[in-house]
């Protein structure tokens, strides 16, 4: 499964800035993170801000801070306010022949299993996933020397 | 129900230690969230409650089953079957049972190497989000893990939103077995 890279982007600030929610982050300083302009980040910023995840801090030393609630908004309630994830309304090509309807089946429990999965994940639990990594990871480094 | 807030000596705070839920031979008092609770195998006189909050959870009262589950995890094959209840303090005013948690060890199906399985999880709504259903967790990894078996596994109905939020919270990541069913005609 592939995700848009705004709903990436999206992600991963909202990661960054929930992991310390008193903390203040600059776009530029999650766009170094990620790889990618500030430009780009601000759009999603916008879009975070509107649905209440993140608010701008004005002034000296300002960016932006995480006031969500991180044990209630899932993966899904990020993703999809850029992206639609699953059921595609859309009539395609072979829809109206059986076998247009097995595949649309087939293709609708990978929706399901994605929508339910992203909407079972909590920012919360995505910072435990987050922590869990590093911790493997610097464990591993440390064993190799 | 509203569960009740314990009185200040009950209250330890932190998560519940993997030493206080192990120790459950006896009765193990341990912490969730800054609440007290023991957490202990399941006895024939907390069937009633077990009944009561089940049907208050689903909405169904299925007194056969749970009497059912009772007798076969509630004192036979203690290694292997584990029917645990988190019990409020005395005399706080809550309901006696707060929480139950039904896991087995089972091995070999479908090549399955032994694993611990969560077969059932209810937990009082108002007593939610105080870390009973944590303790609960906690305490029946522990019986697995003294039982043998580094993995545990469970299974979630896709609109099962509390419940996949709650597992997915203690770590729990999609398995290598997927889920099959067929309607029959």
């Amino acid at each position: 499964m592939k995700l848009q890279i705004s709903s990436r982007l999206a992600v991963f600030a909202i990661l960054e800035l929930s992991a310390d929610s008193d903390r203040r982050v600059s776009v530029a300083d999650i766009g170094e993170k990620c790889g990618v302009s500030s430009h780009h980040l601000a759009k999603v910023m916008h879009v975070l801000a509107r649905a209440g995840l993140v608010r701008s801090v004005r002034g000296a030393g300002g960016g932006y801070r995480f006031v969500g609630n991180a044990r209630r908004t899932t993966l899904l309630d990020v993703i999809e306010l850029f992206e639609t994830i699953g059921a595609n309304p859309r009539q395609e090509v072979g829809d109206r022949t059986d076998e247009g309807r097995a595949l649309r089946q087939v293709l609708g429990e990978i929706d399901d299993i994605a929508r339910a999965t992203l909407g079972s994940i909590t920012i919360s639990t995505m910072l435990k996933l987050v922590r869990r990594r590093g911790d493997g990871r610097r464990a591993a480094e440390s064993a190799r020397g | 129900m509203e569960w009740r807030k314990p009185s200040a000596r009950a209250e330890l705070g932190g998560r519940a230690s993997a030493q206080s839920v192990r120790t459950m031979k006896a009765n193990a008092r341990t912490t969730a969230g800054k609440h007290s609770l023991t957490v202990r195998r399941v006895r024939a006189a907390d069937m009633l409650h077990v009944i009561a909050l089940d049907e208050r959870v689903t909405g169904l009262a299925k007194p056969d089953y749970w009497n059912d589950m009772f007798s076969r995890y509630g004192d036979r094959r203690p290694h292997e079957g584990f029917f645990l209840v988190a019990e409020a303090p005395e005399a706080e005013g809550a309901a006696p049972v707060l929480g139950f948690i039904v896991g087995e060890v089972r091995a070999w199906e479908f090549g399955s190497a032994p694993c611990g399985w969560v077969i059932a999880l209810s937990v009082e709504p108002g007593a939610r989000l105080h870390g009973i259903g944590q303790a609960l967790f906690d305490a029946l990894a522990a019986e697995f893990k003294q039982a043998g078996v580094d993995r545990m596994r469970t299974m979630v109905a896709r609109d099962n939103r509390l419940h996949l939020l709650f597992f997915r919270s203690e770590g729990m990541m999609a398995g290598p077995y997927i889920e099959l069913e067929k309607e029959l005609e």
